[in-house]
Order: C-alpha cells, then structure tokens, then sequence
C-alpha cells in the first residue's frame, strides 16, 4: 500500500470508530495491554483520531515497568559478591534501584554486558569460565521461550558457570485481575506474546467477563482496526475474542515454543510493580534446571526496597492515571534522570507521553 | 520489549539455525521454535529466535480489506 491509500484507510478506520462509538451508551475505555502498542500508539498519534468519549489506558505489558526495585538490587548484589558478569537486555540497564541502577554499577567497574539475545550469554560465559555469567531473566511470553532454549543448550553443553535471575511475568493472571475493573470495556491484546500463547487462550475474558477483546498488529492501521472492531462489539453488546493480527497469531499460539518452556520453567508466584504479589503469574526454574538458578547457587541477602510514594508508575500500570497526573512527570523524572520504570523503558507509558505528548 | 520483525530466511546453516535477510542486513537466527519452516518464508524474529512464520495468505487478506476501505474514502475531500 502507498502513503495515500494508508492515510484513506485510516481515515475510513477512524470514522468507523467515530460512528459506532457515537451509539455507546457511556464512556468507552479500552486498555492497550503490551508496551510495544503503547509506544506505536503514541508514535503515530493516533489519539488525536479518536472521539472524545473513546479513552485507551495503557496496561502492565512493559516487561521493565513491572519489575520490581529489588530486582534491579538483587543483581547488583549478585555482581558485587561474587563478581559476576550480569546480563541484561538493554531495556533495563537505566532503572534505578536502591543501589543505583546497572548502568552507575557498570560505571564504578562492576561487569555488565548488554546482549541483543539471551543465547549470546553462552558465549559470554564460555569467554570467562571461572566467573559466574548471570542472565536477567525479565520478560513475558514473548522472550520466556528464547531464555528457556538458552537453558536447554547450556544444559546440553554443560555450561558451568551460566546462571539465570528469573524474574518472567506471564500475561494472564493480571489480565484477569483488570477483566475485573468496572471502568474497562475491553482489551487490545497483544501480538506477540499471543504467537507464542495463541488468541485462544483469552476466552474467559468473554465467559468470565463478558468483555471483548482484540489481538491487534503493530501498524498504525492493525491498531485503528483493532479499536474499530472494539467498539463495535461493546456497542452490540457481543463481546467477542477477535485475532486482527491472523497474518502471525494462530488461534493456538506456537506449541513448540510453549513445550520448550514447560521443560524448563514451572509456575510460580510473582511480584509485580503496581499491582502486588499475584499467584502463579510468574515462572521459576523447574528442579532438573535449577543448577542454573542464580538465587540458589549466588545467594544474597536482599533488602525490601521501598519506591518512592511519590512515583505514580503503579496507578499508571493498572490505568488509573495518566503520566501527566504525576507531580515528578518531567521535572524530576525525564528520561534522561528518571525516577520510576514507566519513564525508563522505551516503551513505558511516562517516557511515551514524555516524547509525543498527551496525544 | 516484545518488539519482533519479519526477515525473510536467507540460509540455513545447521539443524535449527538459519540466516535472515531484512533490508540488506544479515543475522544469525535460531529456528528452534519454528521446526516447520522453509527457506524463503518470512519470520517474526525477537531476541535471535524466530518465534513465527508469516501467513502470506493472510497478509494479503489484510491488505485486501484496507484497500477496500481506501476506496470508500477515496471520492471525499482531504480533511
């Protein structure tokens, strides 16, 4: 498609929108679920298309958001007592913790390695046999099956010194817990942790719920389809679970990669920034994988780490509020010198309003 | 974070590792979760793995329905 047949779809998209939300009986309020909508949201300023009754509140899928400050501790610890070589996606190297953040840990000498894979930890490790290499295990679905076939090749080639810090969220013990929320009409689901868990797998937000949702591309377009198709169903009354993005989600997610991480991890309970301890919505290195497990063989003592009580990132996770609610929103929190995770991740919702704006 | 790009297999290099291809760049990419595919398809790639194959079938669909939405806009005046 060209730039002018995409500027008319989105036109046509848009006003599909305007007429059916036009029918609703109330405000409509959908949550964008995944940080990587909440950023191409905000990118394309789609906002500015939709009717002034029609509000979409970003959710808990940025990986870095809802990881806790102590995460970021219990690493630096793990570095600092048994000099170990701490790997990381670059998402999270700025989030501040009580002892500073990985980056200052890397700037007073500490080993720090940003991989674009977890498999390049491998090598990492086999480059320095005798210190310990340790892979910060934070993501969702989407990366919990790249860091399980990680594990299993260190296991195959008996890699020694390789440990994991899991801290993996899955996407359905929350979403129950916001399907709940009266102020939410439905979702926008995400597409790439859908490849892997399938469009399928969110049929009780419709049984349990009674709310629609969508699984919806990364396009502007995929995304103005996804709301239209939204607000078309609340407006019906007949919610529905719709996969928009049928061109890579199948209605069974990917199997193979599903089998992987059940070979490996095992749920477990999991603490999630904003929203508190939710039971089995995190995953830990079942017993045949736990030579791996960095919190069993490199144990430290890791304080509680209160956030600041005046960083907002919690209400805004859940969406409760908006960036521009917060008293720190860029004046003591920028990207540059952040305070809570929403501002530090590329695709957290304060550094998202921060570069584009309320709309 | 769960950012993922389609790159077209180039290459396979062993038994489950190919080379993808977007744009003039080249990478490594473990084809570990995606035992069925075949050279030439394109991949979602995220953290070196491919993690889907695309459905050319239904990526035509879509752009079939944009291009008809297009059209019912395509008489009215530029806002």
């Amino acid at each position: 498609m060209n730039s002018i047949e995409e500027s008319r779809t989105a036109r046509a998209l848009a006003r599909d929108i305007r007429e059916a939300a036009a029918k609703a009986p109330g405000p409509l309020r959908y949550m964008e679920v995944c940080g990587t909508h909440t950023m191409a949201i905000h990118a394309a300023g789609l906002k500015s298309f939709f009717p002034d009754n029609l509000k979409l509140v970003s959710g808990p899928g940025c990986p870095v958001c809802v990881t806790e400050k102590r995460f970021i501790d219990h690493a630096i610890l793990i570095g600092q007592k048994y000099d170990a070589a701490l790997v990381t996606f670059g998402d999270l190297i700025k989030v501040p913790g009580s002892l500073g953040s990985l980056a200052t840990f890397r700037s007073e000498g500490g080993a720090v390695r940003v991989v674009y894979s977890p498999l390049d930890s491998i090598e990492i490790s086999l480059q320095q046999p005798s210190r310990p290499t340790v892979f910060l295990g934070v993501g969702f679905e989407t990366t919990i099956p790249t860091v399980a076939a990680t594990l299993k090749t260190a296991k195959v080639r008996e890699i020694e010194n390789f440990f994991v810090l899991p801290a993996f969220k899955t996407i359905h013990p929350p979403l129950k817990a916001l399907a709940a929320k009266d102020d939410l009409n439905g979702f926008l689901l995400p597409g790439h942790v859908s490849a892997i868990i399938g469009s399928d797998s969110y049929d009780y937000l419709v049984s349990e719920f009674h709310k629609p949702g969508v699984v919806a591309g990364f396009e502007p377009l995929d995304i103005l389809l996804a709301l239209r198709d939204l607000v078309r169903m609340t407006v019906e009354d007949s919610p529905e679970i719709l996969n928009d993005y049928k061109r890579v989600v199948r209605s069974d997610g990917n199997p193979t990669a599903r089998k992987i991480v059940k070979e490996v991890f095992e749920p477990s309970d999991a603490s999630w920034r904003g929203l508190g301890v939710i039971p089995r919505s995190g995953l830990a290195l079942r017993e045949s994988y736990s030579r791996f497990d960095a919190t069993l063989h490199l144990p430290v003592e890791v304080p509680d780490a209160p956030d600041d009580p005046r960083c907002l990132c919690a209400a805004i996770l859940t969406g409760s509020k908006t960036p521009d609610r917060c008293g720190l929103f860029g004046k003591e929190c920028t990207p540059e010198d952040p305070v809570g995770p929403c501002m530090v991740s590329s695709e957290g919702t304060c550094a998202a309003y921060y570069k584009y704006g309320a709309a | 974070m769960c950012l993922a790009v389609p790159m077209q297999l180039v290459e396979i290099t062993g038994e489950g590792t190919g080379k993808v291809n977007a744009g003039g760049v080249r990478a490594d990419v473990s084809l570990m979760m995606i035992p069925h595919v075949k050279l030439g398809d394109y991949l979602i790639v995220h953290a070196g793995f491919g993690i889907e194959v695309l459905d050319a079938e239904e990526a035509g669909i879509r752009l079939d329905l944009f291009r008809e939405l297009a059209e019912a806009t395509a008489g009215e005046e530029e806002p």
